[in-house]
């Protein structure tokens, strides 16, 4: 029982990871119907951003993790301006094939800048652990859950309580019908990559402090993760992404702690497999009776 | 011609990034009264920090023997330095480059075992001797696929397998472990190796392996593994696999609590595992290295002194195998007597109790050394032992 609760504890710092990525690709998807594959690189430069914060002006948790989302904020912007919205009127495979682009360029560019060797993050935050029933709690693992619902939170808020958010979902039903009732498409665009990039920046450093690992190409696995669980949740689902991370990362966990450690990744995508074929609209997932 | 100039582009920034090292492939004027020796390894991609060290230790060991005069009584060695840049099909053809133009009498490199595979047959081809100081890979460097010996292929390490062996043997006698975990990675051959001869020697001693978990290259979470050990019965955890992720296994089982020693081979070999499981972390760790900095032998502490002092830090492994290589190639020619590769070949298949840095040793009739290794003690991230065994 103890090491099934503590199973879960493993579960749910992974997933809250899982989730903060999914809700990029998931916001992304639901207005453009585009499936960002660059999304897991913005999530390792917020790492390396925190990282350069942390290490070199010697700035605490709160600070790092802000400037990391504010500079991936803007360059999920950037992202969308310069690769994806010359490509707006062509057909959305040319998209799809920018995204895999944009995602090497953004792996080699931070290679050859950065290394290919692991660094490891300054101590920033107390690395106390404390027992609870037989079950480790780390006050780390408290702040990566704490700080992703947080967010969550507040994109919640954000997407339902604010005309920004409004325009979004407004955007997300019918581009053509919300640019006549006066909303800025382009704008409101630039504002979802904004949203979710921030997010993906700050799941880099929560990565980079717990983890303490980082490295160019660390985004590829948990990108590919977090799409699955934004499919798993229902693709254009805000609450589902969060469901879907979680409930990924508990997955995975169980997996290699019951099952064997060499079937966890393939558990993750042989899920996806059934989920698309059971249930191509993901657990929450509107059925809108459009194609995917 | 486009191509061509991208070509001379890249040889000249090659070029340049090697001249930054010293000695550069040389005109060959001359000729007589140098020998000439060509060096292929990794400086630049994957591995490049193992290819750096180990032309390190090999240029400080040719610079000692140059200002004491040379080999075979008053010739120069001048080293041609090439970059396979981490690559084998990139090995192969540097060393057909430093083959072909008939100059060298032998061949030292690459650092991995793959790359050190792929120029093997060039070497075999021209009959010049290539030695690598740490292609450990049991199957097919020294001995092909056949078991026919390779006449001109040599090595200074010892075999993965050795390793495996050496550290169920101190689980076993020194830990007096009965029941091991190996958690390794699934990705390498070098690891499976490891784990393999772990097992295979560790229950032939009377051991039981009583879990075996698996992980990828690049994995960063390993609590979900480690809680499912934490809750076996064994006395040691063995890892075989590279710092990159031993350093944060050793990080998440000692945040859950698990407080046996954790024990690995040389992918254990790097500041950088200390750093990332964090020093406090970084106790009651065992693992099997080719050399060590707290050797109290004489010659290896001269040669911590003479590093330290042109360098200002601490030689890793890999600097002082190159060393020991650089030695070792040297003593062949001396011992050959003439600046001929067929003699220099023989006279390596022939070495006796050749002492370096990294241990003595000798060269058995399929070309693998017969040498110690070290056990390596971590106690808060330092160093506090190491035993020869």
């Amino acid at each position: 029982m103890e090491t099934f609760v503590q199973q879960l504890v493993n579960g749910l710092s992974l997933g809250s990871i899982y989730a903060l990525i999914a809700l990029g690709y998931t916001m992304v998807y639901g207005i453009i119907k585009l499936i960002n594959f660059a999304h897991g690189d913005v999530y390792m430069l917020g790492a390396y951003v925190g990282y350069a914060v942390t290490t070199f002006t010697g700035l605490g948790f709160f600070p790092a993790i802000i400037i990391s989302m504010a500079a991936c904020a803007v360059l999920g912007m950037l992202i969308e301006r310069v690769a994806y919205k010359p490509l707006r009127a062509s057909s959305r495979i040319a998209v799809l094939i920018t995204a895999i682009g944009i995602s090497l360029l953004l792996e080699y560019v931070m290679m050859y800048f950065v290394g290919p060797e692991v660094r490891s993050y300054p101590d920033v935050l107390s690395k106390q652990h404390f027992e609870l029933g037989g079950v480790v709690v780390g006050v780390q693992q408290i702040y990566i859950v704490v700080t992703a619902v947080v967010l969550m939170a507040l994109l919640q808020f954000i997407v339902k309580n604010t005309k920004r958010g409004k325009a979004m979902r407004a955007v997300s039903i019918d581009a053509d019908a919300a640019q006549l009732m006066g909303i800025d498409v382009n704008r409101t665009i630039s504002f979802t990559f904004l949203l979710g990039s921030a997010l993906a920046g700050a799941a880099g450093v929560l990565v980079g402090i717990y983890y303490n690992s980082i490295d160019p190409l660390m985004g590829v696995m948990p990108g590919l993760k977090a799409f699955v669980a934004a499919v798993f949740g229902g693709i254009g689902s805000i609450p589902g992404a969060m469901i879907g991370g979680v409930g990924i990362g508990v997955i995975e966990t169980l997996v290699s702690g019951y099952g064997s450690s060499m079937y966890r990744d393939a558990a993750v995508f042989a899920l996806l497999i059934v989920i698309l074929i059971v249930r191509p609209r993901g657990l929450l997932g509107k059925q809108t009776g459009e194609k995917l | 011609m486009k191509k061509i100039l991208a070509i001379v582009c890249v040889l000249a920034l090659a070029g340049g990034m090697l001249s930054a090292c010293g000695k550069d492939s040389g005109g060959g004027d001359a000729k007589s009264d140098t020998v000439q020796i060509g060096v292929n390894y990794e400086l630049t991609g994957d591995v490049a920090t193992y290819g750096n060290d180990s032309v390190n230790g090999i240029k400080m060991a040719i610079d000692e023997v140059n200002a004491n005069g040379g080999v075979l009584g008053g010739k120069q060695i001048e080293l041609i330095v090439k970059d396979d840049k981490s690559d084998p099909a990139e090995s192969t053809s540097i060393e057909e480059s430093l083959m072909g133009d008939g100059k060298i009498v032998a061949a030292l490199g690459p650092a991995t075992s793959g790359n050190f595979r792929a120029v093997i047959p060039i070497a075999t081809n021209y009959g010049i001797p290539v030695i690598s100081s740490s292609a450990t890979a049991d199957d097919d460097i020294t001995v092909d696929k056949n078991g026919n010996v390779r006449e001109f292929v040599f090595r200074t390490c010892f075999t993965d397998s050795f390793q495996g062996k050496t550290m169920s043997n101190f689980a076993f006698n020194e830990l007096s472990a009965k029941k091991a975990v190996i958690f390794g990675d699934t990705s390498s051959d070098y690891a499976k190796g490891l784990a393999a001869n772990f097992k295979s020697n560790f229950e032939s001693l009377g051991g039981a392996v009583v879990g075996e978990e698996g992980y990828v290259a690049k994995d960063k979470d390993f609590n979900s593994v480690l809680t499912k050990i934490k809750g076996q019965d064994f006395d040691v955890l063995f890892v075989p696999g590279y710092y990159q992720e031993a350093g944060l296994i050793i990080k998440q089982a000692r945040e859950l609590g698990i407080k046996q020693p954790i024990l690995g081979a040389d992918g254990f070999d790097s500041p950088e595992l200390v750093n990332l499981a964090g020093a406090a972390n970084a106790t009651d760790i065992y693992f099997s290295n080719h050399y060590s900095s707290l050797d109290k032998d004489p010659a290896v502490v001269k040669f911590i002194e003479d590093y330290k002092a042109a360098n200002g830090t601490e030689p890793g492994a890999f600097i002082a195998m190159g060393y020991d290589l650089g030695k070792y190639i040297v003593d062949a020619i001396e011992r050959a007597g003439a600046a001929d590769a067929k003699a220099i070949a023989k006279a390596l298949a022939e070495t006796k109790e050749f002492s370096g840095v990294t241990g003595t040793f000798s060269v058995d009739k399929d070309h693998n050394v017969v040498k110690s290794a070290v056990v390596i003690k971590l106690e808060n991230g330092a160093q506090v032992s190491a035993t020869r065994v």
